[in-house]
């Protein structure tokens, strides 16, 4: 498969590159196990095709401000930046990107899962290849399932969930029935919550614009997951981002945890996870009567920046590090739970795949998240855990720090509400909506 | 007559002073130990002390990793070029300000230092501008400018405490021999002020050294310094803190041993002047 690899990677430059010289190209990223693993992968791709890669990895809302700087003054910095389905949208709506139309047929675009292809496009063009994907779903403890007496259901409801969680819970010995994401900041608790409420029936904005903290949906919900939180969580969960619960729940300090689908491969992994062989999955839940699931779409991916002198090295290197080969050279030498997940619908396919314990369930998860219809109600945006607008990101920073004072018990549901629902009626309101 | 200081007293305040000092010393000390765990020991609750199996794993994982002498060198290079320019920059505008001052000298301290009031975010994009400009994107000589000036309000202020210190008498008595403006700053007034300079430049390398937002902002792949490769370990999504322990053990080692050795001269040099 690896002569495969090359061989491919080898044609593909001898024909997009034709007589062009070997470039070195610089790629900022993230600091991700599976960003990290590509790093050490890279020299296969430059012995194929005589190109060099440099690389600038970064800490991701560091990367993030960095390369939103960079791209916005035309610095011309790198020649191939990580980003998310936020911004790739937004960006590709700018003119900021090269798209990416004419990747190969070798490359077979179509096998990119759909949702994923969706959030990384803007009117029907892609603008950025996904090297992995994620939604979120739960992570539980099959061991206090069975001690509460519970059976968890492959598509729960928030009220199972928290009577559940209430169940599992034991201070004594240390165990939190559940742990979820308090952590201020957009991309931290900020999403978890915007998910929880889009299954509560809540939405952000409604057809024109408005902000929608001041409707029953979010006051349930918020309501709800405090009080749950409350009952069944962990001290201090107001601090508690991914990191945080991620080592409660490898400690066994957690009988179930709702967070992103990568999180799998670490809590299954006997090297770091206490509870590795006692670890079941389900699809994130809703409640009773509602459509929705609290489940995100998520993408790390590929995007040439528009101006770079160097795009045909840079989209041969997209179209290498986001191949159907690079998986195969990822699963060869380090097993098929480590390879680069939920991006393509061919790795679902594959029988090796298909014994990864949480393979399908991440799946499901994906297709189960629905970017361009969000919400019970008709929104004027795009995004699930967020809201495709260039707006969004400070002012979500803002909301979620009201929220996560909630959690910490400093001010009241309703208090917080109503802040939100004002900050974000100025914030729009002076952006022109 | 001379105060009188009992035996219990001088064992509190060594216990008390001990005691602040393992207090501010602690982080590092836990960085430092965090960096010879494995992952799972360096997030294990309750935390582990010392009882743990040490490892050089981090180490070499961020060695093979990362190209740790080219961040160094750039740190090098940058804290030293900038706090070099800063002195020498200074050093006039500070003798100008200490011996020959006008109505409004204070007025320009006191303009000087507000700067450093002002965010560095407020002003990235139009010094990121500036930069793609002039071609200093990602180079040392630009950051070597940013850094200088950055710190140079610091630099002026501590350097014209000192000089306030130094009887003027002196410098007159050395232009009554004929003494050019040149030679009363470089061979009498620079002299009777190396203590202070010496303080100066430490502290000043430290701060250039430590400076993590531009340094961060205006580099990519060939003027980053250590602060990038610090940054490169940080991860939200991923339980890393044992590398980032080690990356973060092997960036301030330098800084700590030169903070080691030149402890007489930073102490003397901030009880003397400008911060005393």
């Amino acid at each position: 498969m690896y002569l495969k690899s090359v061989l491919w990677a080898a044609s593909a430059a001898a024909l997009t590159a034709g007589a062009a010289s070997a470039e070195t190209i610089t790629i900022a990223t993230v600091n991700n196990g599976d960003m990290i693993r590509m790093q050490k992968y890279t020299d296969k791709f430059t012995e194929a095709t005589g190109h060099e890669v440099e690389w600038v990895t970064l800490e991701e809302n560091v990367l993030r401000q960095r390369v939103t700087t960079d791209i916005s003054t035309k610095g011309g910095q790198f020649d191939i930046m990580t980003i998310g389905m936020y911004e790739t949208p937004i960006w590709g709506a700018n003119g900021w990107l090269v798209p990416l139309d004419d990747l190969s047929a070798e490359y077979d675009v179509d096998d990119i899962l759909p949702a994923m292809r969706g959030g990384l496009s803007h009117e029907g063009t892609l603008y950025a290849a996904p090297f992995y994907g994620e939604s979120s779903m739960i992570m539980y403890r099959t061991d206090l399932m069975e001690k509460a007496g519970l059976e968890m259901p492959e598509a729960p409801t928030w009220q199972f969930i928290r009577e559940a969680a209430a169940k599992m819970t034991d201070r004594d010995n240390d165990i939190n029935g559940i742990c979820l994401r308090g952590k201020a900041g957009w991309g931290e608790g900020g999403a978890f919550i915007t998910v929880t409420a889009n299954s509560f029936g809540a939405r952000w904005f409604d057809m024109d614009w408005n902000p929608q903290f001041d409707q029953p949906e979010w006051k349930e919900a918020l309501t709800f997951f405090v009080d749950m939180m409350n009952e069944s969580g962990p001290a201090g969960y107001a601090t508690n981002g991914f990191n945080e619960n991620l080592s409660l729940f490898q400690q066994g300090k957690c009988g179930m945890w709702i967070d992103a689908t990568v999180a799998a491969s670490f809590v299954t992994n006997p090297n770091d996870s206490t509870v590795a062989d006692k670890v079941g999955f389900a699809l994130a839940p809703n409640s009773e009567g509602v459509d929705k699931r609290a489940n995100w779409l998520w993408a790390w991916a590929l995007a040439i920046p528009a101006g770079t002198q160097k795009e045909d090295a840079a989209k041969q290197f997209i179209e290498w590090a986001t191949s159907k080969d690079y998986i195969e050279l990822v699963a060869e030498n380090e097993g098929w739970a480590n390879v680069p997940p939920g991006a393509r619908q061919s790795l679902y396919d594959n029988p090796n795949y298909k014994d990864i314990p949480f393979a399908q369930m991440t799946l499901k998860s994906i297709l189960a998240a629905d970017p361009e219809n969000c919400c019970v109600k008709p929104t004027p945006y795009t995004g699930i855990q967020f809201v495709a607008i260039p707006e969004f990101a400070g002012i979500a920073t803002q909301v979620s720090q009201e929220f996560s004072a909630v959690y910490a018990g400093q001010q009241s549901v309703d208090e917080a509400l109503a802040k939100a629902q004002a900050f974000t009626a100025e914030e729009m309101e002076a952006a022109g909506y | 007559m001379a105060r009188t200081v009992t035996t219990p007293r001088k064992l509190i305040n060594t216990a008390f002073a001990w005691a602040v000092g393992l207090l501010i010393f602690f982080p590092i000390l836990w960085t430092i130990l965090t960096s010879f765990k494995t992952e799972a020991q360096a997030i294990a609750s309750p935390p582990i002390f010392l009882n743990f199996d040490w490892t050089l794993e981090n180490y070499a994982v961020v060695q093979e990793r990362s190209n740790y002498m080219r961040y160094l060198w750039n740190s090098i290079i940058i804290a030293g070029g900038s706090t070099l320019l800063g002195v020498i920059v200074a050093v006039p505008a500070a003798w100008a300000m200490a011996f020959v001052p006008s109505a409004r000298t204070k007025d320009i301290l006191l303009w000087m230092l507000s700067t450093k009031m002002l965010p560095a975010v407020g002003v990235l994009y139009p010094i990121y501008l500036l930069f793609i400009q002039l071609g200093l994107l990602d180079s040392r000589a630009g950051l070597v400018v940013v850094l200088m000036l950055i710190n140079l309000p610091i630099i002026v202020w501590m350097l014209y405490t000192y000089f306030r210190e130094i009887p003027g008498d002196i410098l007159e008595a050395a232009r009554m021999d004929g003494a050019s403006l040149k030679e009363e700053i470089l061979y009498i007034l620079t002299p009777m002020a190396v203590p202070g300079i010496a303080s100066t430049v430490l502290l000043n390398f430290i701060l250039a050294w430590n400076e993590a937002f531009w340094t961060l902002n205006l580099t990519a792949v060939n003027a980053a310094p250590l602060t990038a490769f610090i940054a490169s370990y940080s991860s939200p999504e991923g339980l890393f803190f044992a590398k980032l322990s080690a990356a973060s053990t092997m960036a301030i080692a330098p800084i700590l041993i030169l903070g080691w050795f030149s402890q007489k001269q930073l102490v003397r040099g901030l009880t003397f002047g400008a911060v005393k």
